[in-house]
């Protein structure tokens, strides 16, 4: 177990080093200087004083060394346009706020995905079930932005029942979280409801009935345990799907997290931050895979890890 | 007097018995009975005639239009749906008929270019890295696990800042990043297929590896493959939808389903049909497209059938 866990924080480290070192290039690649706006003139002496503070001076190798170096020892370096911010002060005050709403989006999807997919599994091909299916077909299509958009209309403009503005009390949540675990409901709960029906035709499901188990137990103990296994599985895709959604919805209801401001230094074209955030999610997205990972060996240990 | 039955022991059967051993149907292939699966499926017979009105709509439609895409009518600023205008028009008075048109080309382009270049690259890295097994399998497929280990947009986020907005970085940036998972697919069917006598059959007669890879085993894994590439072409919309609505994909004055969302937001509670046809427009058109993956899906695949 140790060194199968090991081998993927190796390798999960050398996946960082190649996205650091390429987006790193790339940025530097772009054309024109960071520190000046379209057709703005800004005096020489001006734009040199600013690449000399920001190391942008030396050659293009030194400026890799230094960002690596400081990389290592977790500091990923200033704010290009905002003045006397850090990356990681940015990453300090978005990433709580957006793992507060992610978290709920993950605990949400995965009960309620859970709940439509086991109940639709058990009556199968009953009214519910259909509707189920559709919703999840519906989910699965429907682009966030789209729900985002939607919800937003109805909830805030329509009917003005929510808020959609920050994130200060729990009811600036609902929209937020509906939004980002509508896909994810759906993928779970189709997932949940095809698995759920093979392992409920398994021999030991007859036998636990046979048993004397009441229906209940033989779905939850002896169903679900086995049905569970791909929606772990799914769980390192879900991450991933938030991370894209937070985009959005941290936009769109103007939730101060890592999400808004990755968009904003997109559009400021501030790339150290653009830099910084990405090392920084993707470092995230891969420990969120190797516990992933982890966590199906323990639950499923018929899975061997040496491959 | 002799019996006649005695003097002819073997009798005639009857036509129904004796046919009934036989093949009532003629035997057809893979393909067409995929085909004859796909026809039964409603939901998939619905999205490919949705997206063939689309496509059609996309062609044709603009020019039976007597609007420009980037012609501002001051004296029309956002109109709702009429009569001149189907759709309506947006904040700058352009007709969103039309917009919406020239939004379903770009997607529809993007998703087919993308989806054809993810299955060419995708197929040929994964056939080569199943066939060939061994070393080479184990560093290609390492690379395919580096790629996979991130999300896809984050990759697409900075091409798309590093070659600029333009339609073409899209597909750029989308190619790089999508054929994984067609690699990882073409390589477990090829390393299933590897090993059957068919193969062992075309070596003894003498086949080459690129000819046993391209004439023996691509063919064979194509259900899975067209199954996995029929769901890159709605992803590659969302894609650009994506960086459209975040204001990184396709700029003013050329419009995309998701730039036409973008531009609606400020107007969302005044104008909300100005968001609701491009939303309504893609959201269609994603269903139709995951249905027809689903239809294929179960057509090309019995096995996985829900």
């Amino acid at each position: 177990m140790a060194q199968y866990i090991l081998k993927r924080v190796l390798s999960g480290a050398l996946t960082i080093l190649i996205l650091m070192t390429v987006t790193f290039f790339l940025m530097h690649a772009i054309p024109g200087s960071p520190f000046v706006k379209g057709e703005q003139n800004m005096p020489e002496e001006l734009l040199a004083r600013l690449e000399e503070k920001y190391g942008m001076d030396k050659p293009l190798w030194q400026q890799y060394l230094t960002y690596l170096k400081n990389f290592l020892t977790g500091d990923f370096g200033d704010s290009f346009k905002k003045a006397d911010t850090s990356v990681n002060e940015i990453i300090g005050r978005g990433f709580p706020i957006s793992a507060r709403v992610g978290a709920v989006a993950v605990v949400v999807s995965v009960v309620v995905g859970l709940g439509l997919g086991i109940l639709s599994a058990v009556r199968r091909g009953s009214l519910f079930d259909g509707g189920a299916m559709v919703f999840a077909t519906i989910g699965i299509s429907v682009p966030t932005f789209v729900t985002a958009v939607l919800l937003m209309y109805l909830f805030a403009g329509v009917l003005k029942i929510l808020p959609t503005y920050g994130l200060t009390t729990w009811k600036h949540y609902i929209l937020p979280v509906t939004c980002l675990s509508f896909s994810p409901i759906a993928y779970i709960a189709r997932m949940t409801r095809s698995s759920m029906l093979e392992v409920m035709q398994q021999d030991y499901i007859r036998t636990a009935r046979a048993k004397g188990v009441k229906e209940f137990m033989v779905i939850l103990q002896h169903g679900l345990r086995n049905a569970i296994l791909p929606v772990v599985t799914y769980l390192g895709t879900l991450i991933a799907s938030l991370l894209t959604g937070t985009f959005v919805v941290e936009r769109l209801y103007a939730i101060p997290g890592i999400g808004k401001y990755y968009v904003d230094s997109i559009s400021a074209r501030d790339y150290n931050v653009i830099l910084g955030l990405t090392v920084f999610l993707g470092i995230f997205v891969v420990i969120c895979n190797i516990v992933v990972d982890v966590l199906y060996c323990i639950i499923d240990p018929r899975v061997k890890i040496s491959e | 007097m002799q019996n006649p039955s005695m003097e002819n022991p073997y009798e005639l059967l009857n036509p129904e018995e004796r046919d009934a051993e036989q093949f009532s149907r003629p035997s057809i292939s893979y393909w067409q009975d995929a085909w004859r699966r796909l026809r039964k499926d409603k939901l998939a017979m619905f999205g490919m005639v949705f997206i063939a009105i689309v496509a059609l709509f996309a062609i044709f439609g603009p020019m039976f239009c007597p609007y420009e895409y980037d012609t501002s009518d001051f004296t029309a600023i956002s109109q709702p749906p009429s009569a001149q205008h189907w759709f309506g028009t947006d904040a700058l008075g352009r007709d969103l008929y039309v917009r919406i048109l020239y939004g379903a080309r770009i997607s529809l382009s993007i998703g087919v270019v993308a989806a054809a270049v993810n299955m060419v690259i995708g197929v040929v890295y994964g056939g080569i890295a199943g066939f060939m097994g061994g070393k080479v399998d184990n560093i290609m497929m390492r690379i395919v696990d580096i790629l996979i280990a991130l999300p896809s947009m984050l990759y697409i986020i900075i091409l798309m800042m590093f070659m600029g907005s333009t339609v073409q970085s899209i597909l750029i940036a989308q190619c790089i990043s999508s054929w994984v998972g067609t690699a990882r697919i073409t390589r477990s069917q090829v390393v299933s297929l590897k090993s059957q006598e068919y193969v062992l059959a075309a070596r003894l007669a003498g086949r080459s590896n690129w000819q046993i890879l391209l004439s023996h085993l691509l063919p064979n894994s194509m259900g899975p493959i067209i199954v996995s590439v029929t769901f890159l072409i709605p992803s590659a919309i969302f894609s650009e939808a994506f960086l459209s609505f975040l204001g990184i994909g396709i700029q003013k004055p050329m419009a995309s389903w998701g730039s036409l969302a973008n531009d609606a937001i400020e107007t969302l509670n005044s104008a909300p049909y100005q968001m609701m046809f491009p939303i309504a427009a893609i959201s269609l058109t994603m269903f139709s497209l995951n249905f027809i993956g689903d239809g294929l899906r179960d057509a090309l695949d019995p096995k996985l059938k829900r």
